[in-house]
């Protein structure tokens, strides 16, 4: 789950590391008053869950409450890569003697944290990292550990930084690090980390990403401190009707597990697929052979009839689809009988010949004998593990397609 | 010979009176494992297909009389960790957690904790592991006679992110005359708790294994580790690996995440056409069609011979 920098900032305040007085502004007239409070130069930059607002135009300065009014008037209209700004945020603008970067993040390898540092702020770490490795610190934190300061410490003086900066530094990253275990975080970003000209540090942009499977853990720092609503789930991209349907079919019978998309699928191909790596194989599978899927499917965890009769539904609805395939990888607790009945029953229901409106059938194990014999009933073509999924996508796409690719 | 698993392991069910639990307590019986104890707090004294049902851990390990050398936790994720811990407190070595949707913070402590005790944690997210004829643990291959149908004994080690794809591809194995010495679903999440590259040295110890297959996906970075660990060790294993997920590259699917959790890509390493060429460059074949694999192993078989 994604933060706008606003709430990145909040959550930065929250584990007791300095921020400016800035203020979070949904209309132009807010941020008037904003700039008024805070009473001299600001910089107004826009609230997208996007990169590249500097050079879209979305980060304006402002030396007067009038001059803030009209670049947040701007800014709010401004789409930056598709996403429509949510507001803005206005910011004193800081006398800023050195940037610094601050960050933590998984190292799936090691299986620990890892923290980050360097005193080349304000600019991708990985550029740094690749340009100035001499300029980035880095340190694993233990799981079971509480964070020491000394490791934080450790980290920034790899860096070279020494004096003051040093012991100044020192607690943000510590607090940091800290906050990325407690809150779950994925990604915990401080850059720029700005000292300024009277020696003391800010966090003057935060970027906090949180792990989707610790949400409903995090609820107190989401809905009550962060006041975001439970249907703001934050994905790349606006769930289509046909992802909707699915999921609300889903959520209506605990029985089994479908998931459906379509975002970025655009063919003609409908996919009753499954389980997670089935999908994924049979996806590449029906792609590589010329076949054009019209979504991407998973069903499996052994679904009700209903719930195989919904997700083949669903696909079925979908403009300029005429056949689905309905394929998976060797089942195990899932039903090959009960999903043969669903996807049959979908047909039925629209008025569709099973026989020709499933392109192919090609789920083997657990009861394939009784999903046989149903598909054999209505001239459905099927086949077992001794044809390969491969096989099997290719048979469908040439259904479709008439020709082999 | 095999890893982790022979004929004499023992283990008990964590949640062993769950809907899934029990089906899968069923299976392993049938299968011929050696399941010696479940544990469902507050429900000590029943039974689960003649399986004695403990409120603690501690409680089957005195039932049992002696250590027990694996527990397959099947129990809802806010409540993984702490079975996983008791488990590793009270002497369990092998675990293997069926779990999906766990925080990372709490697999990286249970992991760094096995690590600690000289425990070894399969999973999360994953079916378990299985010996051809000898054990397994977990729902891997599901009930015994469809297991025995996709798993015969054989040269061939098999790891995979994906419980299904496991046996998909041990099932190919096994009906080209080759057969699995023992398959391991790893586990569909972004950190888990034996990647391919650490389950290497085992598979390198059995004599019986002679050549590995892999099934991968996008996202993290297992198979640059899984690679680096070939160049670095001279191993007499052939691998053949196969990717999934190579339309996640697209510039439409930036961002999502399909089939597992850990499938999500972060980083520019994280792509399936990244992975491919690393794995490639470390002398590891990658076919491009699923139905290719049992081929490419005869293949390097012959040539390792």
């Amino acid at each position: 789950m994604r933060f706008f920098e606003y709430e990145a900032r909040r959550i930065v305040e929250l584990a007791g590391i300095p921020v400016t007085k800035y203020g979070f502004c949904r209309t132009a007239a807010e941020a008037r008053a904003a700039a008024e409070e805070i009473g001299g130069p600001v910089v107004i930059k826009s609230q997208v869950l996007t990169g590249g607002r500097m050079k879209a135009g979305g980060v304006r300065f402002a030396d007067t409450p009038e001059e803030a009014e009209a670049a947040a008037a701007d800014i709010l209209e401004l789409e930056i890569n598709g996403h429509v700004p949510r507001g803005v945020l206005v910011d004193p603008k800081a006398e800023v003697k050195q940037e610094y970067y601050a960050g933590v993040v998984w190292d799936g390898t090691e299986k620990r944290p890892l923290m980050l540092f360097s005193d080349m702020g304000g600019i991708d770490i990985e550029e740094v990292a690749e340009k100035h490795p001499g300029h980035v610190g880095r340190g694993h934190l233990s799981n079971l550990m509480d964070v020491a300061d000394f490791e934080a410490k450790q980290v920034i003086a790899a860096t070279g930084v020494s004096g003051r900066q040093l012991t100044r530094a020192t607690p943000i990253l510590a607090r940091l690090a800290e906050l990325f275990r407690d809150r779950d975080m994925t990604l915990a970003e401080i850059n720029p980390l700005a000292e300024l000209e009277d020696g003391s540090f800010v966090a003057l942009d935060a970027h906090m990403e949180m792990e989707n499977e610790a949400t409903g853990r995090q609820r107190a720092l989401l809905r009550e401190e962060l006041e975001i609503a439970e249907d703001d789930t934050r994905e790349p991209y606006e769930p289509s009707d046909f992802e909707r349907n699915v999921a609300a079919i889903d959520a209506a019978d605990h029985r089994g597990v479908i998931q459906g998309k379509d975002h970025g699928f655009h063919g003609d191909l409908g996919l009753v697929i499954g389980a997670g790596g089935g999908s994924l194989t049979l996806t590449d599978a029906v792609r590589s052979q010329g076949g054009k899927p019209a979504n991407y499917a998973e069903i499996g965890g052994n679904p009700s009839v209903a719930k195989a009769c919904g997700l083949a539904t669903q696909v079925l609805r979908k403009d300029g689809v005429e056949k689905i395939a309905v394929m998976m990888s060797i089942v195990s607790n899932t039903r090959v009988d009960i999903v043969a009945r669903g996807v049959i029953k979908a047909c039925l229901d629209l008025g569709k010949d099973p026989g020709e409106t499933i392109a192919i059938f090609r789920i083997p194990g657990a009861w394939e004998e009784e999903g046989f014999k149903i598909l054999e009933r209505y001239g459905v073509e099927y086949c077992d593990r001794s044809v390969s999924m491969w096989e099997a996508a290719r048979r469908a796409v040439e259904k479709i397609q008439g020709t082999p690719a | 010979m095999s890893i982790l698993l022979t004929e004499d392991t023992t283990f008990i069910v964590q949640g062993i009176t769950g809907r899934e639990a029990v089906n899968l307590t069923r299976e392993c019986l049938d299968y011929g494992s050696r399941v010696v104890g479940g544990v469902t707090p507050g429900r000590k004294g029943r039974e689960v297909h003649g399986v004695p049902v403990f409120d603690t851990v501690e409680q089957a390990v005195a039932n049992h009389g002696g250590p027990i050398d694996g527990s397959v936790v099947t129990v809802p994720p806010a409540f993984t960790k702490d079975a996983v811990l008791e488990a590793i407190e009270n002497g369990i070595k092998l675990i293997v957690i069926v779990t999906e949707r766990i925080p990372r913070g709490d697999v990286a402590q249970m992991v760094e904790l096995a690590g600690m005790r000289g425990a070894r944690i399969i999973g999360p997210n994953c079916l378990g592991l299985i010996v051809p004829e000898v054990c397994k643990m977990g729902g891997i291959g599901g009930p015994a006679k469809d297991a025995a149908k996709a798993y015969a004994p054989g040269p061939v080690g098999v790891m995979s992110r994906s419980g299904g794809m496991t046996t998909e591809i041990s099932s190919s194995l096994t009906q080209a005359g080759l057969g699995v010495s023992t398959a391991v679903s790893i586990g569909g999440d972004a950190i888990i708790g034996s990647t391919y590259a650490e389950l290497m040295p085992l598979f390198e110890a059995d004599e019986e294994s002679r050549a590995i297959v892999i099934y991968t996906e996008p996202g993290g970075r297992m198979e640059a580790q899984l690679a680096e660990w070939v160049k670095e060790n001279d191993s007499r294993l052939p691998i053949v690996a196969f990717m999934a997920g190579k339309f996640m590259d697209d510039e439409e699917m930036k961002g999502m995440s399909f089939g597992h959790a850990g499938t999500i890509v972060e980083g520019k390493e994280d792509t399936a056409t990244e992975k491919i060429a690393r794995l490639e460059a470390a002398g590891i074949r990658v076919v491009e069609r699923i139905d290719e694999i049992p081929d490419a192993v005869k293949e390097r078989l012959e040539v390792a011979a």
